[in-house]
């Protein structure tokens, strides 16, 4: 069977981790690649790179840490962050990246996920969408949920299928950082309206919140950043707390 | 020992080639017919789209070539499915070295099957140390069906051909070279064989 996948997220600063709570108070968290390692030795299915800088350099240093990522790792990655054209898909792709993650520019240029997927495979191509709640409908957000945009999460997602993109990363930007748990009944219905993998993003405080989302919210997957970096969840204990939840999960 | 990765640039063969420096073991990305035909081991990782890739290996007449090697050839991904007669993605023609279709998941199944899934009746040498019920690593819309050579079979929606052998040939559909400790052990296993 199948298992679930636990992803731990981790943001990316100018070839350096950083740790924060929503983008603030970011502070140096050391190492990505000895990071990666660490959760990749401790159980974690996939991980997921979040460049968050915005300097000149970022693409050079960008490229040399996803080589020595891929070096260090023998578990799937992927990178998102600023990538907006086939020219930095390719650039991350070739330096052994697993997948890309597009967020904004796939608003902008909807084109992008057709072209990448034709270009490098469907199983290439993570959208990432962010949306919160406007007026009870969710409507897609972007630069981290502050720029509203009139698209419905739904309709979006399913035009995301049709391009062809291999698998949406949800973040419901009313959970992200509550510690309250994820947004299973939006992301029990996205599973509904298509036949992409989905990972669910934002609410993550403790590990029912992880048993929820699997059995609630239908996710295939479940991405989180701070419990892990400040050590509040453990993954070996989060993954044998679902297998003892019956989920079907890697140990 | 030198190991030839076929590599017609259309995506990510880098893993397959770290994979194998981890291991200490030379190895060369090429879609060169001489690097192949000389190489001790061949790994053909399968790119992009299965008409494309079988675009590609034409162009270089690797589609003649490819049957007529004779070190151990492993097949990973959509290497596996293209030594099948035909596919239904694209519905083209593969390399025809085993018999049967690779067809596309049906019902209520999401698409691609991505993730870490279970191996189960394993036989043959890759898959020495490997115990039943280990999971790999892998990313696929379309599965081959189970055959005569079938040497490991996983479960999504219904059973089908996870490995295959015929004589030197070898197909997985997992990514060794992304499913850890159990990946790197069968890299290993198909690296002893001669």
């Amino acid at each position: 069977m199948l298992a679930k996948r636990i992803i731990p997220c981790l943001d990316i600063k100018d070839g350096r981790t950083v740790k924060g709570i929503n983008f603030k108070n970011l502070r140096d968290a050391g190492d990505p690649v000895a990071l990666a390692a660490r959760y990749a030795q401790e159980g974690a299915d996939e991980l997921v790179f979040l460049d968050i800088s915005a300097t000149e350099q970022r693409r050079r240093t960008l490229q040399t840490l996803v080589l020595n990522v891929a070096k260090a790792l023998d578990i799937p990655f992927t990178v998102g962050g600023g990538i907006a054209s086939l020219e930095d898909a390719h650039r991350v792709l070739k330096n052994g990246a697993d997948k890309v993650a597009i967020n904004s520019a796939a608003v902008k240029t909807p084109d992008l996920i057709n072209t990448l997927a034709a270009e490098f495979g469907n199983q290439c191509i993570v959208v990432a969408i962010d949306a919160k709640q406007v007026d009870h409908q969710w409507k897609v957000h972007l630069v981290g949920g502050k720029e509203p945009t009139d698209l419905d999460l739904f309709q979006w997602a399913q035009e995301v299928e049709q391009r062809g993109a291999g698998e949406i990363l949800f973040t419901s930007m009313d959970h992200d950082g509550t510690k309250n748990g994820f947004a299973c009944s939006a992301l029990a219905a996205l599973s509904k309206k298509v036949r992409l993998p989905i990972i669910a993003s934002g609410g993550a405080g403790n590990i029912d919140h992880f048993i929820e989302v699997f059995q609630e919210g239908n996710a295939d997957a479940a991405l989180a950043a701070s419990v892990f970096h400040f050590d509040e969840i453990s993954i070996p204990e989060l993954k044998q707390n679902l297998k003892n939840n019956h989920l079907q999960i890697r140990l | 020992m030198k190991v030839a990765v076929i590599d017609y640039g259309a995506g990510n063969v880098k893993s397959v080639s770290i994979a194998l420096d981890r291991l200490g073991v030379a190895n060369v990305l090429t879609d060169d017919p001489q690097q192949i035909r000389s190489a001790s081991h061949v790994i053909f990782p399968g790119q992009g789209t299965a008409g494309m890739a079988m675009q590609k290996l034409k162009s270089k007449e690797l589609d003649r070539l490819l049957p007529t090697l004779k070190q151990p050839v492993l097949g990973i991904c959509l290497g596996l499915q293209l030594l099948f007669e035909h596919t239904d993605e694209g519905f083209v023609a593969g390399l025809g070295i085993i018999k049967g279709q690779v067809k596309r998941f049906e019902g209520a199944l999401k698409i691609p099957q991505m993730g870490w899934n279970q191996l189960t009746s394993l036989n043959g040498p890759l898959f020495e140390g490997i115990a039943s019920g280990t999971y790999m690593y892998l990313v696929h819309s379309y599965y081959a069906p189970i055959v005569p050579e079938t040497t490991g079979v996983a479960f999504y929606g219904l059973d089908y051909s996870v490995a295959v052998q015929k004589d030197n040939f070898y197909g997985v559909q997992f990514h060794p070279e992304k499913s850890g400790k159990a990946g790197r052990c069968l890299l290993q296993n198909f690296l002893k064989l001669r």
